[in-house]
């Protein structure tokens, strides 16, 4: 099917206007952070700063320690990723193929635990971690990221073991392949793209997350960035503007680098899957 | 390596990786006692005072480490009620007084009657003392405030030549409202009244001419009455956006750094504001910006206005507690208390720490702030039990309502009296 020319231009349009929606908030992050205090409260900002200064990321360095944190965040974001995938891979293969009493039961379960508020966990969740001496550690925070985004990835990964065709698997159990041999060489690869999408959603959901992280760290030097970023805001909501917008353009960058990195893969991947079925 | 393998070493890995993050507990199995103080100063002179402070007191006092947690104001109840709940509580906690209502009548902290030094009870006004006082015990030692001003554009302020008010001579609400229409025009407005929190400017400034609005009968119980007192600010604010339009009324919705940008650039005269955005002001205002510090307008009760300090209490968990008060009676020294004040450009609490001439300078309105300090009282607000509530779906829709001039003062005054009782009548069965 062929697309006219103006409905082309319109396509284009449309995405291109989303693609400025979506960069809006972002760009005028970076000017703020190299913008002196005098510009920040310019009745005509501009974008691009007159006076571009590094004194916004000097002192957000001077203040609190951003490094620290970064490390403390890529810590927590990668540990619950790499658990979050390696449990919830075999469990969402049981629930696709296996489609029961049980593999309905377990999506309705992934369904109800959505619906749960944060405060309604966190002192239960709490307790039991005071009691198991995770308090105040990367472990514990870990534990409860699995533990959150676990659902919402199981929920995810099921439906990319539904795409891959069984009969791929039949046909690689007829040419003599064992069960763990058609698992790892026939369904792994197809199903590549859906885990990197899984561990990209369990790491970005631990690396902005802030309520968790802010009661269950006690030390500075256990903070995770988001907890450290409100350290630049005072009473009443007043904010030192300059180094919290330089120290969150720093937060956002490994989010981005890491999707930067594996967005090839999930579409690159989608597409051999595509191909194969 | 075989795939087994490799998965193998990979969980082996990633065990050891998790292993070597746990905590390690609170510290040291010395003898030494360590306190946790969490600080919620977040300007950079305040943090660096703040720090300096905790790095003398572990200088002098081997035995009892103070350990410096920073925490923020943005979310400082939700993580202080679960650290409680938990038992995970800081040792020693900053805070606003205005916030430990809940945490006192909850058992979570400490009463310091016993605890502290008679010299920090005396040095600290007995009104002061008030604001931190729920039932017989007393919950934490005030020890920053912060009077609302006028801070004024210096050159339009000449330039009009209106009578220039001092702490001696303030204005009163109906000239304050003369000097702004006289302010007003060619694309100026005399004032900008940034009220996104319109409930405690408006409460805090009525003492001012009297206003009272919550009063405790003989069985205790508070209820609402709206009297001649309560309705000089709201009326004045209401006109001069409404009537004289020599306020603006876009900034109603906004917070007080919202409407600096208009006030550097000339468009609003005066701004009410906190002390302490002086320090964003003198930081962020274009050179050759001239600024000044004035009193807020003056009523039936003078200069009177409520506040609500900042404070210190001591967890009722801490096991450390007369240690604790140590470290606050350090911390609140006169000279130290001055330095905190001067970080946080706010001013100190104590009549001692009152007196040091770095706050008593004419530059960046030091002096006139200092000449307030002892016209503030406790906010009304402070020890009536359902006051969030009715803040939130009372009283903030109804003066946003009449601000904006969508209801008259008869249908105010019926949300504030009538819903609002019904609603603190809740708390008090």
């Amino acid at each position: 099917m062929r697309t006219s020319t103006g409905a082309r231009v319109g396509q284009y349009a449309a995405l291109l206007a989303y693609l400025v929606f979506l960069a809006f908030p972002f760009l005028w992050l970076i000017s703020t952070a190299f913008k002196p205090p005098q510009e920040l409260a310019s009745l005509h900002p501009t974008w691009i700063p007159e006076n571009p200064t590094l004194d916004n990321f000097r002192q957000a360095f001077d203040e609190q320690p951003l490094l620290r944190a970064a490390f403390n965040s890529l810590l927590a974001a990668l540990g619950a990723a790499v658990i979050a995938v390696v449990i919830a891979t075999p469990m969402a293969y049981v629930m696709a193929r296996h489609r029961g009493r049980l593999g309905r039961a377990a999506t309705g379960w992934v369904v109800v635990s959505q619906a749960f508020p944060f405060v309604l966990l966190i002192i239960p969740l709490f307790l039991v971690l005071k009691h198991l001496r995770l308090i105040n550690s990367v472990a514990g925070l870990v534990m409860v990221y699995v533990v959150w985004s676990l659902p919402f990835a199981l929920w995810m990964l099921a439906g990319y073991v539904r795409a891959v065709p069984a009969e791929l698997e039949e046909a690689a159990a007829v040419d003599g392949a064992g069960r763990l041999r058609v698992l790892v060489s026939v369904t792994a690869p197809l199903l590549a793209p859906g885990i990197v999408a899984t561990a990209l959603f369990a790491f970005i959901t631990a690396w902005n997350e802030f309520f968790f992280a802010l009661v269950l760290l006690k030390t500075p030097e256990k903070q995770t960035l988001p907890v450290i970023l409100t350290h630049f805001i005072g009473a009443e909501g007043v904010a030192d503007l300059g180094p919290l917008a330089a120290a969150a353009f720093l937060a956002t960058l490994p989010s981005l680098v890491v999707f930067a990195l594996i967005q090839r893969r999930i579409t690159g991947g989608m597409l051999a899957g595509a191909v194969k079925s | 390596m075989p795939t087994r393998t490799r998965i193998t070493t990979l969980l082996v890995s990633l065990s050891l990786l998790l292993a070597g993050c746990s905590g390690g507990g609170d510290g040291a199995d010395d003898g030494r006692i360590t306190l946790r103080f969490q600080s919620l100063a977040w300007q950079e002179e305040s943090v660096t005072a703040n720090k300096e402070l905790v790095r003398e007191w572990n200088a002098t006092h081997p035995d009892v480490r103070v350990e410096y947690v920073q925490g923020s104001w943005d979310s400082v109840h939700d993580q202080l009620l679960t650290s409680f709940e938990g038992g995970e509580a800081p040792d020693i906690i900053h805070d606003a007084s205005d916030d430990l209502a809940d945490f006192a009548y909850g058992g979570y902290l400490a009463d310091l009657t016993d605890l502290l030094p008679g010299r920090l009870k005396s040095d600290i006004p007995r009104r002061s003392w008030e604001t931190v006082t729920f039932g017989d015990g007393v919950y934490g030692v005030p020890f920053l405030q912060e009077p609302r001003v006028l801070i004024a554009n210096a050159d339009l302020l000449d330039k009009s030549g209106v009578r220039v008010p001092t702490p001696g001579r303030p204005w009163s609400w109906a000239e304050f409202r003369q000097v702004t229409k006289r302010l007003s025009g060619d694309g100026t407005y005399g004032v900008a009244w940034p009220l996104k929190e319109p409930v405690s400017a408006t409460l805090n400034l009525s003492l001012s001419t009297g206003g009272k609005l919550f009063h405790r009968g003989a069985d205790g119980k508070v209820t609402v009455r709206f009297e001649e007192g309560d309705r000089v600010v709201p009326r004045t604010i209401h006109d001069q956006v409404n009537t004289d339009h020599s306020a603006s009324s876009t900034t109603l919705g906004s917070g007080g750094s919202d409407t600096l940008p208009g006030f550097f650039a000339g468009k609003y005269a005066m701004v009410p504001l906190g002390f302490s955005y002086r320090q964003q002001i003198e930081q962020q205002a274009p050179e050759g910006f001239d600024w000044r510090v004035l009193p807020a307008p003056a009523g039936a009760e003078g200069l009177t206005q409520g506040v609500s300090p900042q404070t210190l209490s001591i967890a009722e968990d801490s096991p450390h507690k007369k240690e604790a008060a140590a470290f606050v009676d350090f911390l609140l020294q006169p000279d130290n208390m001055v330095r905190l004040a001067l970080g946080d450009w706010m001013l100190p609490t104590g009549t001692e720490a009152l007196k040091d001439p770095a706050l008593h300078t004419a530059e960046h309105g030091w002096a006139t702030g200092t000449a307030l300090a002892g016209h503030l009282r406790p906010a009304p607000a402070q020890s009536v039990r359902g006051y969030p509530e009715w803040k939130d779906k009372v009283a903030t829709p109804a003066l946003q309502e009449y601000y904006s001039g969508a209801i008259g003062m008869a249908e105010l005054r019926k949300r504030l009296v009538e819903d609002g009782n019904l609603v603190l009548a809740r708390y008090q069965r």
